[in-house]
């Protein structure tokens, strides 16, 4: 399990092969991988950039909580979790997680699982900035947006 | 012996500072009295705490020593 903050841009491919270096790939069939990256708009308005505050020590602990917990919940061989703090510009990966398993309804449903429980509870908070130069806190992460 | 209280994005911009230190009154015995005792008022809709870095609830117990966060809902990922 490896859980990661970083605060400058990261690529989250070069995390997976990295850590597929040190895997017994031929026992993991199936590898299910998300990557999150900020957009450029949000609710109708154009988003400059992005400012992500985190709660330093409780937000790395939630992210180990939450994939120490999927990995109690399916037969997964390694998790990769990585988040980005601090400002984000757009098309910058914001989120990576990729899961390796033997089989592929593992790996996939713990990828979404994760995923889920980052963006609702693992403390992050996000900042927009407007073109305008204005700044405004996005206020909730809906279901399955 | 106090209680550490910090808070967090829009939240600490509405406060005005980051965080408070208190020793525990006797009249406080939850998360959610800790914030009446503070400001005066009670916990703003859909406030969400932590004690000692994780997860709690407005009627979550507290004690001196304790680290106590408030914020708003998490929008990571």
């Amino acid at each position: 399990m490896a859980v990661r903050l970083f605060s400058e841009p990261f690529d989250p491919w070069a995390l997976v092969r990295e850590r597929e270096r040190e895997l017994p790939l031929e026992k993991l069939g199936a590898t299910s991988v998300f990557v999150g990256r900020m957009r450029d708009f949000n609710d109708d308005r154009t988003v400059q950039g992005l400012f992500l505050e985190h709660y330093p020590g409780m937000t790395e602990r939630e992210l180990e909580r939450i994939v120490l917990e999927a990995e109690a919940r399916w037969p997964v061989d390694a998790c990769e979790v990585a988040h980005r703090v601090g400002a984000v510009n757009p098309s910058e990966t914001l989120v990576l997680v990729a899961v390796w398993s033997a089989h592929r309804i593992a790996a996939r449903d713990a990828c979404a699982e994760i995923l889920e429980r980052v963006k609702h509870e693992a403390p992050f908070w996000k900042r927009e900035r407007l073109v305008d130069g204005s700044e405004r806190w996005v206020e909730t992460n809906t279901p399955g947006s | 012996m106090t209680i550490s209280i910090q808070y967090f994005a829009r939240l600490r911009d509405e406060v005005g500072r980051a965080g408070d230190a208190t020793a525990k009154p006797d009249t406080v015995h939850t998360a959610g009295d800790l914030w009446r005792h503070l400001h005066d008022s009670p916990p703003p809709p859909r406030l969400m705490v932590a004690i000692n870095q994780r997860h709690a609830r407005l009627d979550s117990p507290v004690a001196d020593g304790d680290e106590v966060a408030f914020f708003p809902p998490v929008t990571g990922g």
